[in-house]
């Protein structure tokens, strides 16, 4: 083959739905313009450019940047209605849901690195490396919510976590830092080799690791019912297991949630509130096109396979969201509290996974549920994401701000903060009760549209009566810590020789809370465009 | 004057709004914040008596009833609206909030922050009487809660933690089941939270069919916890005390004067006409309840010492006529039998809200008065009140005897036309609520002789009883002067609710004899054959 008819390829080639490298690279362009910006802050310092032009500006810019790239795509694909486009030979896929998660993370990484430069971690010295790793976690969770191939999923996850892990030790003097980097590794490597087998095991049972064509294999497989009495459904399940288990280590469910409170303690609150949204959003853009692709095709639905699947998330929603709730009661940690609040929080999004798999299942039999009602329960879980990125980046730059002027981050050390810096406690107030779920914050809207989704499940299995009473329980049961912070900001006396905290409203980080707090209560008033958003990303499925 | 949508828009949110404006005030200028959240509070109360003024009594269905989209892709739209049943309602609402806007001199802690959460709390109230719409109803009514919390939470007495979180348990407990009956009805209904609409599906006149009888039981029985934990009825009480004796003054008098009424205002506007046939399979039930609250009630405030604690208790009393009067729904041959009385009760029900809210409204407040003074509540340790304040022990009197229910009174009509409706229902069990009148009398009086007679004061700070204030003055007179109207001319009350009840009953017992009762019948003489 000649350069010619090689350029050629590059610039017209693939298929009716695969677009050529050339237009992939286009589609791609996001994650190129952060992966400049990468190289772009360690060139800067190999010059020492970094001393006169502060290394945040470069993260800033590169992710404003790819977040407009991405918000251009978003304007493209509303106005055209096209169908997916698969990336780079069917590696990656280009639709309206991936283009949601990653606006959703370059949006949510201007707001984080906007809350490093306020709070001052890491330091001038640091800060090359800090961004790098940031940015690169980023880009490998934009490769997990556009994978559509078993490799891309493995690379993106390992793209996401390695990055992660070093910055969870960031704080490199404190001991508690290092050990919870080290768990964290420890747990990651487990799963992921476990995760890692998995998928062989399911790459070489279908002869495919493309998310299209696995549907069809495993519908072949279990042509005759869902039953494990084949040695090659066994095979099948096991392997949806193992892969499962890569999927519970990202989301932090239980039992393989251990890593989580360590490491959210033990990391800095801005990694912590980092790691807390986006590697949960990933991994759940990544869960949700896995289980929809593995349980189905065009050519048909595994019911039987989707509704164990659905089931089984369900039981794991109930586990984990009580569990979390439950831990958090006796924390005294504000850090490691929020962090059994993030496995409680976890365990509700995924019954909005459970729900869409529980009614995806009833496809093609009498009980059938239409497109919308199966969006739906996509759109309860996009527009959750969308509100838990505020009111938990709220809660957690919050508790950066007060450790920057306390040194502490221990609940006892909040008593009465609202007399001396309302804003604070007032914006932790918006942002708990949010998280709790009370109208009319924005927490509300997104438990309302899960619950609604699993309601809607009910009429197909019993069990989904489950999922939804524990949803009901727990929501009651997570009061009681949310309220114990906030009485301690709002109601408690400030002890005379606690350390004075300010916040004026209209310096920075003041404004920085305002915005993030105000955002919580206007997903709460103005509920129709991000509802609508959400809808539009999860038809890419129907 | 107005335009129905400005008009129930600025009812609702004019508080919200106007506790904006507080932010822009120094936090040290206490007096002039409580003089604008009085004017506030003023303007809200005359909005509303204008909504009375144009408001048609001889109409049964909603008036001034507006929609606009609000979340268009789940189907919800923000619909206010009023009838005869809410009306009252709000009217209430706003003299209630008013009046404790005037008693919040007392508050001196945090006055900014206060008065903020309390304008809050009076949109909160506002939009669940005014809301026709389910997900906007079940939205405000939680809306409430947080203002709520925090007041009873920062400016309560020495256990107002404790009482805060225990009313926000109870009350977010209720409002999860009623999230779930929420998703039934949405589901079953054709994807609409329109209250009307769901209404008339229940009916059996809507656009899908009408809701199975299980829904309607299992729906029942979830809306009811949600309410009668708010009403608060047997055996979901328990949170009321503790809120009621820790919480300021001027928010006990919101509690007792508005919160209870949500708990009979949700069974009437949404549980009742929602799910007919679980209303009438757990009518006995209810009925049973709200008498044994009467009496449980009544026994409770007997055995307190905490003044407070007794005019709380005093509540559970009161508010279990208003559950018996609602549920009063007599079914003889698997026919409504006697609907009239039904509407009576209904009546009742209502004019018993009202009536209380003004009552303990007002006995709150008393109460609040002295305890500014001698800072005790011992019933103990008082005595002789009235020779050292006689023109508040005087209307002190006659607020305390509305609630005792003495003719003339406002007390006396809700619980007479209550206990008749019921003699209809059940004779044993009207005998029953009627002889609590005996109890109420007895604890009434006896406080009373406890408090006011006697020959002297010989309780702690003998020093601080000074006269009546002119604030004080002003709340105490409008109080007494509304309880000896609505007792003298009780139709002011009933005229504009007739027609909605009625109007209420009649569908309601039509649908139930044309859906359930006739089936009923057919099966019974089936089984008899």
């Amino acid at each position: 083959m000649d350069f010619q008819s090689l350029f050629q390829q590059f610039l017209s080639g693939g298929g009716t739905l695969q677009a050529s490298t050339y237009r992939s690279l286009v589609l791609f362009l996001p994650e190129l313009i952060l992966c400049g910006s990468i190289v772009a802050m360690l060139l800067a310092r190999l010059t020492s450019l970094d001393k006169c032009i502060p290394t945040h500006w470069f993260a800033l810019l590169g992710s404003l940047g790819a977040f407009i790239a991405v918000l251009a795509q978003f304007w493209e694909l509303s106005i055209d209605g096209q169908p997916s486009t698969l990336l780079f030979t069917g590696l990656a896929v280009h639709d309206e849901f991936s283009v949601f998660f990653r606006g959703f993370l370059l949006f949510f990484l201007v707001f984080v690195v906007a809350l490093t430069v306020l709070s001052g971690i890491p330091d001038q010295e640091d800060a090359p490396d800090f961004y790098t790793l940031l940015c690169g976690a980023v880009v490998g969770m934009m490769v997990m919510s556009s994978a559509n191939h078993l490799l891309m999923l493995f690379l993106g996850i390992e793209m996401a976590s390695v990055p992660s892990y070093a910055m969870t030790g960031f704080l490199k003097g404190r001991r508690q830092s290092s050990e919870a980097s080290l768990k964290f590794v420890v747990y990651g490597a487990g799963a992921a080799g476990v995760m890692l087998f998995g998928i062989s095991l399911l790459a070489g049972l279908t002869g495919t690791a493309e998310f299209g064509l696995l549907g069809e294999r495993l519908h072949s497989i279990f042509a005759n019912g869902f039953t494990a009495s084949h040695p090659e459904a066994r095979i099948a399940i096991l392997a949806l297991l193992m892969i499962s288990v890569g999927f519970a280590f990202k989301l932090s469910l239980v039992p393989f949630h251990f890593w989580c409170p360590d490491a959210f303690e033990g990391a800095p609150a801005e990694v912590a509130g980092f790691l807390s949204i986006a590697s949960k959003a990933a991994a759940f853009a990544l869960l949700v096109r896995f289980c929809m692709s593995v349980t189905g095709s065009a050519a048909g639905v595994v019911q039987g396979l989707s509704l164990t699947m659905g089931l089984g998330l369900g039981t794991l929603a109930i586990i984990t969201a009580t569990f979390g709730n439950m831990a958090a009661y006796s924390q005294t940690n504000a850090k490691r509290m929020l962090a059994y609040s993030t496995i409680a929080h976890a365990g509700y999004m995924l019954m909005a996974v459970s729900a869409l798999l529980v009614l995806r299942s009833t496809t093609g039999s009498e009980l059938a549920a239409s497109p919308e009602q199966m969006k739906q329960a996509i759109e309860g879980l996009l527009y959750y994401l969308a509100v838990y990125m505020f009111m938990n980046l709220g809660a957690f730059s919050i508790i950066a701000l007060i450790r920057n002027q306390t040194f502490s981050e221990e609940i006892d050390d909040y008593k009465g903060l609202i007399q001396q810096a309302p804003l604070l406690a007032v914006g932790m107030a918006i942002c708990l009760f949010s998280l709790v779920g009370i109208p009319p914050l924005g927490g509300f809207y997104g438990k309302f549209f899960i619950f609604a989704a699993v309601f809607d499940a009910t009429r197909v299995h019993w069990f989904m009566w489950v999922v939804l009473a524990a949803g009901g329980f727990n929501t009651v049961l997570s009061l009681f810590y949310y309220v114990r912070l906030a009485k301690t900001m709002c109601m408690d006396v400030r002890p005379v020789d606690a350390r004075q905290v300010s916040m004026p409203s209209n310096s920075p980080s003041g404004m920085y809370v305002l915005l993030v707090c105000g955002m919580v209560l206007v997903l709460g008033v103005i509920i129709q465009p991000l509802s609508r958003v959400a809808n539009h990303a999860a038809a890419a499925f129907f | 004057m107005f335009s129905s949508e400005f008009l129930l828009t600025a009812i609702v949110f004019l508080p919200a709004v106007w506790s904006l404006g507080l932010l822009a005030f120094d936090s040290q200028n206490k007096e002039s914040m409580r003089y604008w959240t009085v004017l506030g509070t003023a303007l809200t109360f005359v909005l509303t008596l204008q909504l009375w003024g144009s408001f048609d009594p001889a109409l049964a269905t909603m008036q001034h009833k507006f929609s606009v989209p609000w979340i268009p892709t789940w189907n919800v739209n923000f619909t206010l609206g009023v009838d005869g049943i809410s009306l009252p309602l709000v009217v209430l609402t706003g003299l209630v909030s008013l009046l404790a806007a005037i008693a919040s001199w007392s508050i001196d802690k945090h006055v900014k922050g206060y008065l903020i959460l309390f304008l809050i709390l009076e949109t909160g109230m506002m939009g669940v009487f005014l809301s026709l719409d389910f997900f906007l109803f079940y939205v405000f009514w939680e809306v409430m809660l947080l203002p709520m919390y925090f007041l009873i939470g920062v400016w309560g007495g020495p256990r107002r933690e404790y009482a805060a979180i225990k009313f926000f348990l109870y009350t977010l407990a209720g409002g999860v089941l009623m999230l779930i009956a929420m998703l039934m009805f949405y589901f079953n209904g054709g994807m609409s939270f329109d209250l009307l609409e769901l209404a008339n599906i229940a009916a059996g006149k809507g656009k899908v069919a009408s809701f199975s009888e299980t829904l309607q039981l299992a729906a029942f029985i979830m809306l009811f916890i949600g309410f009668a934990i708010k009403l608060p009825s047997f055996p979901f009480h328990t949170w009321l005390p503790d809120a009621h004796v820790e919480a300021p003054t001027p928010i006990s008098m919101i509690l007792a004067g508005v919160l209870l009424k949500m708990g009979g205002y949700g069974i009437i506007r949404i549980a009742m006409p929602l799910c007919p046939y679980g209303a009438q399979y757990c009518a006995y039930f209810l009925v049973a309840l709200g008498v044994f609250s009467i009496i449980y009630g009544a026994f409770a405030a007997m055995a307190q010492t905490d003044f407070k604690r007794l005019v709380a208790y005093s509540s559970v009393s009161h508010m279990g006529y208003v559950l018996l009067g609602l549920a009063v729904w007599r079914i003889q041959d698997g026919k409504t039998f006697n609907a009239d009385y039904w509407a009576m009760g209904i009546n009742a029900a209502m004019f018993q809200m009202i009536a209380h809210g003004i009552s303990s409204t007002g006995m709150f407040f008393m109460v609040g008065v002295l305890y500014d003074r001698v800072h005790h509540r011992d019933l103990n340790k008082f005595g002789g009140i009235a020779q050292l304040m006689p023109e508040y022990s005087g209307l002190a009197a006659v607020i305390f005897f509305a609630g005792l229910g003495l003719p003339g009174l406002c007390g006396f009509v809700g619980e007479i036309f209550s206990v008749l409706s019921c003699w209809n229902f059940d004779p044993l069990l009207a005998i029953i609520a009627a002889s609590g009148v005996i109890l109420t009398a007895g604890y009434i009086l006896w406080t009373m002789q406890r408090v006011y007679l006697g020959p002297e004061y010989k309780g702690p700070h003998p020093e601080g009883i000074i006269p009546f204030l002119p604030r004080e003055r002003l709340v105490a007179y409008t109080l007494v002067i509304l309880a000896v109207v609505l007792g003298v001319f009780p139709n002011v009350l009933f005229k504009p609710m007739d027609k909605s009840i009625s109007g209420l009953v009649q569908s309601m017992s039509h649908t139930y004899d044309a859906h359930h009762g006739a089936a009923a019948t057919v099966q019974t003489t089936q089984v008899t054959q």
